[in-house]
């Protein structure tokens, strides 16, 4: 008879197996890379240094980080902005309702997400149709420019990664216990209350992985900024790219990638630590 | 004007009116139960009473004030859920102090007042635990302190007790009934278990289809059920079809029953007039069962008959005795000395079962097609019957 936590363990062997060899072997290699001289040819020279990092005090970077740090922000609130309501009404909704409306929150992901960034630069293209309505209503004046800045790029990460917030909120929502609304209220608490002291902690879950869901591929958005932002709005994506591609410099490039790595690692561990010292307290 | 009153209320789900003009008046003070079958309208009327319904028509009335209109959140009535709807992410503490803090109490008092009804219901060493953390019955008193720390003027329960195992249902009917003792609140009690309303309640209703049977104090309701509905809802009994024969005196009638050789004497409290089609009433309990035919009194009828069926339950044991094609009847004798009760009736004996005339009731005409009445003295033989031998 194997022990529990034996069999445990070995019924686990295949997914750990899958995840050292396919994410933490890259990780650690990328980390390494980071402290390898680059040769001129591309590739990596011999012995270890630290030049890579010190290169990183490039006065360009610094606006690129808060960029990146930025948008990556403004994408995730309004991601939960948006589908907190959203996610709300379709949790609510009739059976049949609910189903046709996932169908449309699945609906995009058929099409390649390239192509769909395409055609959002056709849509915001200053002879595309939206910059006409808009001007034809007198919303803007002719000379504005919808393409190449920093509104075009969030606005297209919102609407890539809302699915991403949707669907776990919606998980938690549909599993909330609404008979907790009829009890809030029977104790005296208007909306307000409820929604700020039942609700929201009650779907906490949910709206953790959201922000996660979209956050961490937002930090390392790397085609729509490359696709409809001008060079006003690059993000550290990019740069990843260029000094991967263009420049051919493997250690500088995954030396800004492990910096991006540790700093969602951070926020993560901080976020982690936060959570258990709420919940010790018993605030939550 | 205080305590809390109905007067009309009518509420209709699509095609199911589950509230016809309902009016009932509720003293303060007292505990007082809505009993009946599933779907018949309690819940609803609970839920209006809450403020989580509103009736199509009628008022709701509590200490004279109408508050029909009134928002749950401002009516001064807390409910004890079926389900408790703790609120998972508060400690039970939290749990007892949100009504204050909603309330803008301050933070002074609402410690006092939580720690008074953490004392009450005996959770002062849970009070920094989660709702699951602790167990059914614990959950059950959470909800309660929940609900009175409030003061609230009335204090609704729908089937508190539902969810929890029968011992731990009968402690907390104990406990509940302490309670009440204690904070002499109006307690509003929906349940479909006739046990617990009897046992509580200072009064009971009993609702079926959306109408109020009947209202009364609990031996009322079981010792003169008003109508065929109540008198099979609440405990066991037989129905006897016949009419009215011969009024014998002021108090006593004879019934002639369909297919049944003697007539019967009966008290006639209803003063029914000769040939008047009626139902008898009569519970198991009310019968003597005896191997020889008893002394003929006037006031005690008598059948004949043959055990069908005997089911020994411990403090007591039921026969089912066969007294024509028709009529199989339960009778239930308490086991009060065990080892001195010798040679107990068995199975196919012959016997006589006997009764005081005082000891029925005569009802309406019962109506057959009420499936929820019918069903409810049969499926307990049934049950048991189908148990292989």
């Amino acid at each position: 008879m194997i022990p529990p936590r034996v069999r445990e363990w070995i019924i686990s062997v295949p997914a750990m197996a899958w995840l050292v060899v396919f994410f933490l072997i890259p990780t650690l290699v990328i980390f390494v890379i980071a402290f390898k001289p680059a040769t001129p040819m591309g590739g990596l020279g011999e012995g270890w240094t630290l030049d890579t990092w010190r290169e990183l005090g490039n006065p360009n970077y610094p606006d690129i980080m808060m960029r990146t740090l930025r948008l990556s922000f403004y994408c995730t609130a309004a991601c939960i902005l948006i589908g907190l309501p959203f996610s709300y009404y379709m949790a609510r909704a009739a059976e049949k309702l609910q189903r046709w409306l996932l169908m449309l929150v699945i609906i995009p992901f058929w099409t390649n997400f390239l192509i769909r960034v395409f055609a959002w630069k056709a849509v915001l293209h200053p002879e595309g149709p939206l910059k006409h309505l808009l001007v034809s209503l007198g919303a803007v004046p002719p000379d504005t420019m919808l393409l190449y800045n920093e509104g075009a790029v969030l606005l297209v990460m919102v609407y890539t990664y809302l699915p991403f917030a949707i669907m776990p909120l919606y998980a938690s929502i549909e599993k909330f216990d609404f008979s907790l609304m009829e009890a809030a209220q029977d104790l005296g608490a208007g909306r307000v209350v409820f929604f700020s002291r039942v609700f929201l902690p009650g779907i906490r879950r949910g709206i953790q992985t959201a922000v996660l869901m979209v956050l961490i591929p937002a930090l390392g958005s790397y085609v729509i900024p490359d696709i409809l932002g001008g060079p006003t709005s690059e993000m550290l994506g990019n740069k990843i790219a260029q000094r991967a591609f263009a420049d051919r410099n493997l250690p500088h490039a995954a030396a800004l990638s492990a910096l991006l790595c540790a700093g969602v690692m951070l926020l993560l561990i901080g976020w982690g630590l936060l959570a258990r010292h709420r919940q010790k307290r018993g605030l939550t | 004007m205080d305590g809390l009153t109905f007067e009309g209320i009518t509420k209709q789900f699509g095609d199911l009116k589950a509230l016809d003009n309902v009016s009932l008046s509720i003293r303060q003070g007292e505990i007082f139960s809505l009993l009946g079958p599933s779907g018949c309208g309690k819940t609803t009327l609970l839920r209006i009473c809450a403020g989580f319904e509103t009736p199509d028509s009628g008022r709701v009335l509590l200490n004279g004030e109408d508050i029909t209109g009134l928002p749950a959140n401002r009516r001064r009535v807390n409910t004890i859920f079926q389900n408790y709807a703790l609120f998972p992410n508060m400690t039970l503490r939290a749990n007892i102090a949100f009504g204050l803090q909603v309330a803008k109490v301050p933070k002074k008092e609402i410690a006092d007042r939580v720690e008074a009804m953490l004392q009450l219901v005996q959770l002062e060493k849970h009070a920094h635990k989660r709702p699951n953390q602790i167990s059914g019955g614990q959950k059950q008193r959470v909800a309660i302190a929940r609900a009175l720390v409030n003061r609230p003027q009335v204090l609704l329960l729908d089937e508190p007790l539902a969810a929890l195992d029968l011992k731990l249902r009968q402690r907390m009917l104990v406990e509940l009934g302490d309670i009440h003792d204690e904070v002499g609140t109006t307690f509003v009690y929906v349940t479909h278990d006739q046990g617990e309303a009897m046992g509580l309640s200072d009064r009971i209703a009993v609702l079926n289809h959306g109408v109020v049977e009947q209202v009364g104090t609990p031996p009322e309701i079981y010792e003169a059920p008003r109508s065929s509905f109540t008198a099979a809802f609440i405990g066991d009994t037989n129905f006897f079809n016949g009419r009215v024969c011969e009024i014998v005196d002021s108090e006593y009638c004879t019934v002639e029953i369909d297919g049944l050789e003697p007539r019967i004497r009966m008290f006639n409290d209803k003063n029914l007039r000769a040939n008047v089609p009626v139902d008898l009433s009569i519970r198991p309990e009310k019968f003597s069962i005896h191997r020889q035919p008893p002394d003929s009194a006037q006031e005690r009828n008598t059948l004949r008959g043959v055990v069908e069926n005997v089911i020994y339950l411990g403090s007591h044991t039921k026969w089912w005795v066969r007294v024509s094609d028709e009529y199989l009847i339960s009778v239930t004798s308490q086991h009060s000395r065990f080892l001195l009760d010798k040679d107990p009736i068995r199975w196919e004996e012959e016997v006589w079962i006997s009764w005081h005339a005082d000891d029925g009731y005569m009802l309406e005409r019962y109506n057959e097609s009420d499936e929820s009445l019918v069903a409810l003295p049969d499926t307990e033989v049934q049950t048991l019957e189908d148990e292989p031998e």
